[in-house]
C-alpha cells in the first residue's frame, strides 16, 4: 500500500467532470490520432509510389507506339538500280544502300514541289528528314520485287529520330540549335510537311516486329527479336519446369518419408527460392556455356537458367495445391482398391491442377521479367537476325524483352529512352495478361472443400 | 544425327513399345488362358518407360560428358610454345573450337571434302583466308599444332556424335526388345511401372539439390582458381578496386561491400518504417474496402520486374534528386547515386516487409489485444507495447529477408547507383555494389583465365554466402516464433 501511494505513477484523483477529458487523456488520444495518421500516410506513400512508377513509365513510353512516317512517291530509276537492264538479281544486289539515297532525296524534292512547300535547304538537308534506315528498306523492297524497277512506287518511309522526337515534344527548336544531327530549319520544314500531309503519324506496328537497330537509328529499333527470344525461353521454361516441379512436389508431398534426407531437400528448395538471381546467371555461364559448351546469347541457355530459377516457385505452389486436396479423396480411392500411385495420378492431381497451373503462370511471369542472369549469359549482344524456328532457333542468338530494355537504356540517343519505356509497357502488358489469367483460373476452378 | 532427331526416334520407339507391350499382354493372356495381373495399359506403359527413359538419360549424360572428355584430351595436344606471352590456354582452346567449327562450315558449303582436309596443312595452306570465306574470323595466322588440334577436335566430335547415336538408339531398341519379351500375364506390370515412375519422381526432386550443388561447385571452383592468381588477403582487405585488363589490377572487395551495404541500408531505411506502418495500419485500422484496395496495390509492387524499377530510377528518380536536391545543395552532379538506388530499392522492398509483417501481426492472438484494451490502453499503445513486442521475432525475420533481397538485387543498382567504386559517405555520389561489378566483369567477351574475370566468381561466392546466411537466420527466427503461438 505504502509503495503504491508513494510512487508518482498514480495520478491524483480527478477533480473536474467525467465528461471533459483531462490533460493526460487528451495527450494519449492525440498520440493515438497521430499514430493512425502515420499509418495512413504510409499506405498513401506506398500506393502513390506505385502510381508514380506506372505514370512515369507510361508518360515516357506511350509515345513509342506512334511513329512519324514520310509518304513519298519514289521513282525506282533503272539507270541507277540496274544499269545492265537485265533484271538480274545479282546485279541489282550489287547496288548498296548508298545508291538508293539519291532516289529518296529526289523523291523528297519532288514531293515538296508538288505540295508547294518551299525551303532554303538543299536536297540533301531535306533528305535528312528521312531515317537512315529508309534506303535499306527501299533496297529490300526492290530486291523482293525487281520487276517494279522503272515504276514509281509509293512508300511510307520512317522519318528520322529527331524529326519524330520533334512531333512528340522531345526535340524543340532550342535544343535543335545545339544539336549536330538536326537544325531548326529542318524542323520548320518538317512542320510545313506535316501541314501538307506528307509527314504523317501512325500506329507503330514496326515496334513489335522490327529487330533492334544501331545506335544512330532509334526510329527503326523494334522488339521483334526480343519478343521471339522471350517466347522461346518461356516455352523452354514451361516445358521443363512444370513436369519437373510437379514431379518433385508429388514425391515430396505424397511419398517422401520424413527423414533427414527429405528435410535437406526441403530446406534446399526454400533457400534456392531466395538465392539472388544473378547467382543463377553465374551458374549458367559456368556450367551451361563453359562446361557443356552451349552457345552464348542462345534462348536455350536462358531457358535452362530461368527453369532452375522458377522451379522453387512452382514446387512451393504445387505442394500447397496438393495439400489443399482433402485426405478423404485419397482415402476413398485407396478404399476402392486403387494403388497409391493411381490415387494420386487419377484423383488428387486433377483436383490440384488449377492451383498448380496458377503457380506455374506466376512462376512464368517472374521468369519473363528477370534480367540479371540473362546479362551474364550474353543476351545483351546486339542481334539483328531473327532466330530460326524451333527447335534450331533455340540455339540461335536472340535478345529478350527485359534485356532489350536494359540494352536501350545504355545507348546515347535519348530516343532510346522512349523505346525502352515502350518496351517496358509491352512487358507489363504481358505480365498483366498472365496474372489475370492466373486469377481467372483460380476463380473459375478453385474449390473450397 | 542431331539430338532432336534422336529424341524423336526414341519417342517413336517409346510409343511403339506401348502398343507392342499392350498387344503382347492381351495376346499371351488369350493364348494361355491366364488372367492378366495388371490392366493391359500397364504392360504397355512398362515397355514404353523402359524404352525411352534410360536412352534419353544416357543421351543427356553423353552430351554433358563428351565435351569435357574431348577438350581434356585436345588440351593436352597443345604445346606451351604456341600459347602467346601473357595469354592463356583457354584462349588458344577457343581458337581451336572456332577453327573446328569453321572446317565444318567449309565442308557444308562444299569448298572442301574430307580427303582435302586430311591433306591440308596449316603451314602450306592459308587457313585464315579460307575460314574467312565462310565467316569465321581469326585474329592471327594459325600455328601448326593448333590446326592439328582443331582437326583432331572435329574428328573426335564427329565420331563421338556417331557413337552416341548408336549407343542411344541401341539402348532404346535393346530395352524395347528385352521388356517386350518379359511381358507375360504373371508379370507384375503395374508394380514395375509404378516403381519406375516413383524413381522418376525422386529424380525430379533431386534437381533442386543438383542446382545448389552446381551453384556452390561452380562458384567455389572458379574462386579457388582466382585465389591462386590473386592473393586472398588483398581481395578481402584492400580498399582499392581498379581492374586493368592489361594485368596488375587492384581487386579489393571493400569499396564494393561498402556500396552494397550503404545502398541496402538506405533501402531498408525507406522500406522498414513504411512497410511496418502499412502492415500495422492495414491489419489494425483500415476499413474493409480500403484494405481490399490497398493490400493488392501494395502487393503489385512485388510483382513488378526489377528492370522496371531500374528504369524508374534512371529516368525519373535520378534526375529529380539531382536537379532539385543535390545540385542546389552543391552535393553532387551525378544522376546515378546511392540515394537514387536506395530510394527505389526501398519502394521495391515495401511489400516484402509489409505482407510478411501483416501475416505475423495477424497471427498475434486476439486475447493479447483484448487484455491490453481491458486495462485501458489505446489502440496505438496496444500496438506499440503488446503486439509489436509479441511479433518482433517475425518482423525481424521479415526485415532480414528484405535485407537479403536488397544485397542480391542487381538491375536497380546497375541502372541507378553508378559504376564508381569508392568509399564515401555522401549519398548523392555514385557508388557501386558487388552485383554491379559481377555484371560488368562478366558481360561481353569473357576470358576465363584472367583474375579480372574470375574475381566475379569470388564476388558471387561472397554474395551467396551473405544472402544464404541472412536467409537461414531469418528462417530460423520465423520458425521459432511460429512455434510459440501454434
Amino acid at each position: 500500500m505504502t509503495d503504491l501511494t508513494s510512487s508518482g505513477a498514480v495520478p491524483a484523483p480527478r477533480k473536474g467532470s467525467l465528461l471533459t477529458q483531462d490533460e493526460r487523456t487528451k495527450r494519449r488520444n492525440a498520440k493515438e490520432a497521430r499514430f493512425r495518421m502515420m499509418g495512413l500516410i504510409a499506405v498513401t506513400i506506398g500506393v502513390l509510389s506505385l502510381v508514380g512508377l506506372l505514370t512515369s513509365i507510361l508518360a515516357s513510353g506511350l509515345s513509342s507506339f506512334q511513329q512519324t512516317y514520310v509518304e513519298l512517291e519514289v521513282y525506282l530509276d533503272p539507270a541507277k538500280l540496274d544499269k545492265k537492264g537485265e533484271r538480274n538479281l545479282d546485279d541489282i544486289a550489287k547496288v548498296t544502300t548508298f545508291g538508293y539515297a539519291p532516289l529518296i532525296d529526289a523523291a523528297m524534292t519532288a514531293a515538296m514541289e508538288r505540295a508547294g512547300v518551299s525551303s532554303d535547304l538543299n536536297a540533301k538537308a531535306a533528305g535528312e528528314l528521312i531515317s537512315k534506315e529508309a534506303p535499306a528498306s527501299l533496297r529490300d523492297y526492290v530486291l523482293a520485287n525487281p520487276d517494279r524497277i522503272g515504276e514509281t512506287v509509293s512508300f511510307d518511309l520512317l522519318a528520322a529520330g529527331r524529326i519524330d522526337g520533334f512531333f512528340k515534344g522531345r526535340v524543340t527548336m532550342a535544343s535543335a540549335e545545339l544539336d549536330r544531327n538536326v537544325s531548326p530549319e529542318q524542323l520548320q520544314l518538317a512542320q510545313q510537311l506535316k501541314e501538307a500531309g506528307i509527314l504523317t503519324t501512325k500506329f507503330n506496328w514496326a515496334f513489335f516486329t522490327a529487330p533492334d537497330a544501331s545506335d544512330t537509328r532509334p526510329e527503326a529499333a523494334g522488339l521483334g527479336v526480343a519478343i521471339i527470344g522471350s517466347a522461346y525461353m518461356m516455352l523452354i521454361v514451361l516445358v521443363l519446369s512444370l513436369p519437373l516441379g510437379v514431379a518433385a512436389s508429388i514425391y515430396l508431398e505424397e511419398f517422401a518419408p520424413k527423414n533427414r534426407w527429405t528435410d535437406l531437400i526441403e530446406v534446399n528448395i526454400s533457400n534456392l527460392a531466395a538465392v539472388p538471381s544473378i547467382v543463377f546467371g553465374i551458374l549458367g555461364l559456368a556450367i551451361f556455356i563453359n562446361m557443356v559448351g552451349l552457345p552464348q546469347s542462345a534462348p536455350v541457355v536462358g531457358g535452362l537458367v530461368l527453369t532452375l530459377m522458377t522451379l522453387p516457385t512452382i514446387i512451393i505452389a504445387t505442394r500447397a495445391a496438393l495439400k489443399s486436396v482433402p485426405p478423404s479423396i485419397r482415402d476413398a480411392a485407396l478404399g476402392v482398391g486403387a494403388s497409391k500411385m493411381q490415387a494420386i495420378f487419377h484423383h488428387v492431381l486433377p483436383l490440384a491442377m488449377p492451383g498448380i497451373l496458377t503457380g506455374a503462370i506466376i512462376g512464368l511471369a517472374q521468369a519473363l521479367g528477370e534480367t540479371a542472369p540473362l546479362l551474364l549469359i550474353g543476351m545483351v549482344a546486339f542481334v539483328r537476325e531473327y532466330p530460326a524456328g524451333p527447335p534450331e532457333g533455340f540455339f540461335d542468338p536472340a535478345a529478350a524483352l527485359p534485356v532489350q530494355v536494359y540494352n536501350w537504356t545504355q545507348r546515347g540517343d535519348p530516343a532510346f529512352v522512349e523505346r525502352a519505356s515502350g518496351a517496358i509497357i509491352v512487358l507489363l502488358v504481358f505480365l498483366v495478361i498472365m496474372n489475370i489469367a492466373a486469377i481467372l483460373l483460380r476463380k473459375r476452378f478453385e474449390r473450397r472443400w | 544425327m542431331s539430338t532432336g532427331y534422336i529424341t524423336l526416334i526414341v519417342l517413336g520407339l517409346c510409343g511403339l513399345g506401348f502398343f507392342l507391350g499392350r498387344a503382347r499382354a492381351l495376346a499371351t493372356s488369350r493364348a494361355t488362358g491366364k488372367k492378366l495381373h495388371s490392366l493391359p495399359n500397364y504392360y504397355g506403359q512398362a515397355v514404353a518407360l523402359f524404352t525411352a527413359v534410360p536412352a534419353l538419360l544416357l543421351m543427356l549424360a553423353w552430351l554433358f560428358l563428351q565435351p569435357l572428355m574431348i577438350e581434356g584430351r585436345i588440351g593436352g595436344m597443345i604445346p606451351d610454345s604456341v600459347i602467346p606471352e601473357g595469354g592463356a590456354k583457354s584462349l588458344v582452346m577457343a581458337d581451336v573450337r572456332r577453327i573446328a567449327d569453321g572446317l565444318d562450315a567449309l565442308m557444308v558449303a562444299g569448298h572442301m571434302s574430307e580427303s582435302d582436309l586430311d591433306a591440308m596443312r596449316a603451314d602450306f595452306t592459308d587457313v585464315r583466308n579460307r575460314l574467312g570465306n565462310v565467316g569465321v574470323a581469326l585474329g592471327s595466322d594459325v600455328p601448326v599444332p593448333v590446326f592439328e588440334a582443331a582437326k583432331e577436335l572435329r574428328k573426335s566430335q564427329n565420331s563421338g556424335r556417331f557413337l552416341m547415336t548408336i549407343a542411344v538408339l541401341g539402348l532404346a531398341g535393346a530395352l524395347l526388345v528385352w521388356s517386350w519379351v518379359r511381358v507375360h500375364p504373371d508379370q507384375r506390370a503395374r508394380n514395375a511401372s509404378e516403381t519406375f515412375v516413383l524413381s522418376l519422381l525422386i529424380g525430379a526432386s533431386l534437381v533442386a539439390i543438383l542446382t545448389t550443388f552446381g551453384i556452390v561447385a561452380s562458384l567455389l571452383f572458379e574462386t579457388i582458381n582466382f585465389f591462386k592468381m590473386y592473393p586472398a588477403a588483398d581481395f578481402f582487405f584492400s580498399t582499392v578496386w581498379n581492374p586493368q585488363f592489361r594485368g596488375g589490377s587492384d581487386l579489393g572487395i571493400l569499396p564494393l561491400l561498402w556500396g552494397t551495404l550503404y545502398v541496402s541500408f538506405l533501402a531498408l531505411l525507406v522500406a522498414v518504417p513504411l512497410g511496418l506502418m502499412i502492415a500495422i495500419y492495414l491489419a489494425e485500422y483500415a476499413s474493409k474496402p480500403l484494405r481490399a484496395i490497398a493490400k493488392p496495390a501494395i502487393e503489385v509492387l512485388a510483382g513488378i520486374p526489377t528492370i522496371v524499377y531500374g528504369l524508374f530510377a534512371l529516368i525519373t528518380v535520378g534526375p529529380f534528386l539531382r536537379d532539385y536536391i543535390a545540385s542546389p545543395l552543391g552535393l553532387g552532379t551525378s544522376s546515378s547515386s546511392v540515394l537514387t538506388a536506395g530510394l527505389v530499392m526501398g519502394i521495391m522492398l515495401i511489400p516484402f516487409v509489409s505482407s510478411l509483417s501483416d501475416d505475423i501481426i495477424n497471427a498475434v492472438p486476439q486475447s493479447m489485444r483484448d487484455g491490453s484494451y481491458g486495462l485501458g490502453a489505446t489502440k496505438s499503445e496496444t500496438i506499440k507495447q503488446v503486439i509489436l513486442p509479441a511479433a518482433l521475432p517475425g518482423v525481424v525475420g521479415a526485415i532480414l529477408l528484405a535485407a537479403s533481397r536488397a544485397i542480391g538485387e542487381t538491375m536497380i543498382v546497375v541502372m541507378g547507383a553508378g559504376a564508381a567504386a569508392k568509399l564515401g559517405l555522401n549519398p548523392f555520389e555514385a557508388m557501386t555494389t558487388i552485383t554491379v561489378k559481377i555484371v560488368s566483369q562478366l558481360t561481353g567477351d569473357t576470358e576465363f583465365a584472367s583474375p579480372e574475370t574470375l574475381v566475379a566468381f569470388a564476388l558471387g561466392l561472397t554474395l551467396f554466402v551473405f544472402t544464404l546466411g541472412l536467409n537461414v537466420i531469418a528462417l530460423v527466427i520465423v520458425r521459432k516464433y511460429r512455434e510459440q503461438y501454434e
